[in-house]
């Protein structure tokens, strides 16, 4: 009885571990498209995923939102993906240097913004207003791409700023914000607008758990003529193997298609 | 006890062995060994690599003289409550690490509990300073070393005390002279897997300190980030952790513990 | 000198005695396990708190002086000397604790060393240490502090037959010594005759007999006591040297009248097949209840009107053939009879 139901478990547990590892290569997995995307791209993404379940009944699409540098380096490293939505084309550059990807496309462009609290008496207007030493302000680590999109920014207008922190995404960057541990944040504009929606309902994510600082109250968005300088290009891409290639051509034209950029315009992107 | 060993153990203790140490292994034949010396050389390393070193110190400092008394209360005190009081200590072992550090910033931040207070009365910040990836640190560190001198108080005799006190020993006597040599195995363990803890701390560390060169990157922030835009550079920081660390862990086990 | 009454109540224990100790004087508590001996040490030492009473000490009270202050020294069962200490250290450690200067506190336990005959172990680790010489440390750093009260439990418990010959005469020379009051918990009545001048015997948490310890090797008045010392001991009642007992009626060496104690040594006894001729006067019929080795003879447990031991050589067992269930003859010898006031 004991031995059973441990070999039971082993088995289960087997089954479980294949499972996961090979799915791709199981029987179904033409249903089935895996779609790695921008962690900038949640909200969209998972909306059109909705609307492509629905047109194509029987199908189904799996997200893995991430750091587009670590999705990118997953999918060298072999990660089973037939979609790669990427938020610079520095980190797509890295999938198609592998000859893992066709031809990107470029499907939106997001600009900069300061970050700043709701209800902020008016004190930044600008990037210079950021140079201010009193001002505590979170870039993202020039590592990641909103952080270079700054870097070239605060480059363009000349201004030096010394940030308190350099985080290591832009949710991040934003949450220092909605805490209320920093002054300002250079993030997407999608972003501020994401933390605007959600501001006043807690959820999962602490960007939008405005309700736990004592004056995390809402996010306002400064917009500065230097963002122009510094638009970040998303390319997205159907990967070479992909399992469910077919499937992964039609995702990327929903994206790209008058559907796609009306919801991505809906969510602060540019589109072009 | 020496001899046959049983299979059934012998197996397993490999395959756990392989287990841990394949990755790295992993990270040794991906290592770009040519670059190694340029690379090293880089002042973000040594700078990432002293901040880990004098913030683990520091915060196992902090453990120690935070730790070693709430282990004593909770081995020997007289208090209700003490399954709760443990249940919490141990806390931080169970919490996600960046929940830690949301926790440590609504309690210490800006417009923290305390933190909003500190700020005004004094002017004291802790986020974005080494003082916050100290205690940030701490924070993660310390159930490991309350849990491992709690367990050594808990084998000690607590006849020595009493022999102690009918020598003339005061209560504090007793405890500088008599308890603490006598768990200090367990003290210099719970010391080490407190300091190894605070060296590769990440989650919390980012969270209530965030990321600044020099300031707030430690070695693990910088691997982090590294792995980002150049996974080679993240690799050759994160065997230089690993090195750093193994040498200070052998050294010391070798001081403090003697042979077990 | 000491003066006590310790009372310690807890769950389904119950302590309650007086006790005196005068300086100079060697009291050993001798008892069966969990008769409460070592609870008094612990309350005299202030190692537990005293439910009621007292303890003085010239007539001060020292129940209201926490452990650490209390002028008492005590010797653990197990030593418990420190572990990561020497020898040196470990004596060191009282002098040290009352404020005497480091070099001074060292040198100080070196002449403690010195005198207990360990002055070549002083850098030794206890565990470097023999059991009798890990005891003599123990002693030396008790009576480093100058204690009014020594209080010893169970000091030679440890030790194995021969180092104990040796290391109880060491102890009764250092006793000898030590001009303040000192109260020793033992079980062995050995130890307890050679190292004490007066015995108090506790059971369940009280005071059963005290007195000199040849008078109360002499004259049990517990079972326990009589056990101990090797005596068959019985409760009747006396009416000249006629003592009746329940069951049987025995002539004792002593004259008494109303409730006394009646004692006799087993070798008192002997055995017969059949009724002895003549008419000895203390003679009952027995069953043999068991048969053991004791030493050079053998003891034989009898049942029937009145249970007792009685010791036989070898020879005899086989020639009168006892086995358990046997009938015999017991006749004792009224001279070796003892009978005292219960």
């Amino acid at each position: 009885m004991g031995h059973r139901n441990l070999r039971a478990t082993a088995l289960a547990v087997l089954a479980l571990l294949a499972g996961s590892a090979g799915c791709s290569s199981s029987e179904g997995a033409e249903r089935t498209v895996t779609v790695f995307a921008a962690a900038s791209l949640t909200e969209v993404f998972t909306g059109l995923g909705a609307d492509f379940e629905a047109a194509n009944p029987g199908t189904d699409v799996r997200f893995n939102f991430g750091s587009s540098a670590t999705l990118a380096q997953q999918i060298v490293q072999g990660a089973p993906a037939d979609v790669f939505a990427a938020a610079s084309p520095a980190t797509m550059k890295t999938v198609t240097d592998a000859s893992l990807a066709d031809a990107p496309a470029v499907f939106a462009r997001n600009r900069l913004q300061i970050a700043v609290p709701a209800g902020d008496p008016g004190r930044i207007g600008g990037l210079a207003d950021l140079a201010d030493p009193r001002t505590k302000v979170a870039l993202c680590a020039p590592q990641v791409p909103c952080g270079a999109a700054a870097a070239k920014a605060l480059a363009a207008a000349g201004v030096k700023v010394t940030p308190v922190t350099l985080e290591q995404d832009v949710k991040a960057t934003l949450t220092k914000l909605v805490l209320g541990e920093v002054d300002a944040a250079l993030v997407y504009r999608t972003d501020v607008r994401a933390a605007k929606g959600r501001s006043g309902r807690p959820s999962g994510s602490p960007a939008a758990d405005s309700s736990a600082g004592p004056s995390a109250g809402g996010v306002e968005g400064v917009d500065f003529p230097e963002a122009g300088q510094a638009v970040n290009d998303y390319p997205i891409a159907v990967l070479r193997p992909a399992p469910a290639g077919d499937l992964a051509r039609r995702f990327t034209d929903l994206v790209l298609s008058r559907r796609g950029r009306d919801a991505l315009a809906a969510a602060g992107f540019e589109v072009p | 006890m020496r001899g046959r060993m049983p299979w059934p153990l012998v197996v397993p203790a490999v395959a756990g062995l392989v287990f841990l140490v394949l990755p790295l292994l992993g990270l040794l034949v991906r290592a770009p060994w040519a670059g190694m010396g340029e690379r090293l050389a880089e002042p973000l390393v040594l700078e990432a690599l002293r901040l880990s070193l004098v913030t683990a110190t520091l915060a196992t400092a902090i453990c120690l003289l935070l730790g070693v008394p709430l282990a004593w209360l909770l081995a020997r005190g007289d208090l209700r409550g003490r399954r709760l009081i443990r249940a919490l200590v141990t806390v931080p072992l169970v919490l996600p690490p960046v929940v830690g550090g949301v926790a440590l910033l609504l309690v210490l931040g800006r417009n923290g509990l305390a933190g909003r207070w500190l700020y005004e009365a004094f002017g004291i910040s802790f986020p974005f300073t080494t003082a916050g990836v100290v205690l940030a640190e701490a924070f993660v560190a310390m159930p490991f070393l309350v849990i491992s001198v709690e367990g050594a108080l808990r084998a000690a005799d607590p006849r020595y005390e009493e022999a102690a006190a009918t020598l003339g020993a005061s209560r504090w006597r007793v405890f500088t002279r008599v308890t603490l040599p006598l768990v200090a195995p367990g003290v210099s363990a719970g010391a080490v897997l407190c300091w190894a803890r605070a060296l590769g701390e990440f989650g919390a560390t980012i969270t209530f300190a965030g990321n600044f060169p020099g300031r707030t990157q430690t070695m693990p922030l910088a691997v982090y980030l590294a792995l980002e835009t150049d996974p080679e550079a993240a690799i050759v920081l994160s065997l230089v952790l690993l090195a750093v660390s193994v040498l200070v862990l052998a050294s010391l086990r070798d001081r403090w513990a003697g042979t077990p | 000198m000491i003066g006590a009454r310790l009372m310690v109540e807890r769950p389904r224990f119950r302590l309650d005695l007086e006790l005196e100790v005068a300086a100079g004087e060697v009291v050993a508590l001798l008892g069966p396990n969990g008769a409460g001996k070592t609870t008094v040490l612990r309350a005299l030492a202030g190692l537990l708190p005293l439910s009621a009473g007292h303890i003085r000490l010239d007539g001060e009270p020292l129940h209201t002086i926490p452990a650490e202050r209390r002028p008492v020294g005590m010797v653990f069962q197990d030593y418990l000397l420190f572990p990561h200490l020497s020898a040196l250290d470990n004596v060191a450690f009282g002098p040290r604790c009352h404020g005497v200067p480091k070099r001074r506190a060292r040198a100080l336990a070196a002449e403690w060393l010195e005198r207990v005959g360990l002055a070549g172990h002083a850098g030794a680790r206890p565990r470097e240490l023999s059991g009798g010489q890990a005891q003599r440390v123990a002693l030396a750093r008790a009576l480093a502090v100058r204690p009014r009260l020594l209080l010893l439990d169970e000091p030679l418990a440890a030790l194995d037959a021969h180092t104990r010959l040796d290391v109880r005469a060491a102890l009764h020379r250092h006793l000898g010594d030590f001009d303040g009051a000192a109260v020793l918990v033992t079980h062995d009545p050995l130890d307890a005759m050679v190292l004490a001048d007066r015995l108090v015997v506790v059971e369940d948490g009280a005071v059963v007999q005290e007195g000199a310890p040849s008078t109360v090797a002499r004259h049990p008045r517990t079972d326990y006591v009589a056990r101990l010392v090797g005596l068959n001991l019985y409760r009747g009642v006396a009416d000249g040297h006629a003592v009746r007992l329940d069951g049987v009626t025995l002539n004792a060496a002593e004259s008494q009248t109303g409730p006394v104690f009646v004692a006799f040594p087993p070798t008192a006894v002997a055995l017969y097949r059949t009724r002895p001729d003549g008419t000895p006067r203390n003679l009952w019929e027995a069953v043999i209840g068991g048969v053991e080795r004791h030493g050079d003879h053998v003891r034989v447990l009898l049942t029937g009107p009145i249970e007792a031991s009685a010791d036989v050589t070898a020879a005899a067992v086989a020639e009168l053939g006892l086995r358990p269930g046997a009938r015999v003859w017991a006749a004792l010898k009224a001279t070796e009879t003892h009978a005292y006031p219960a």
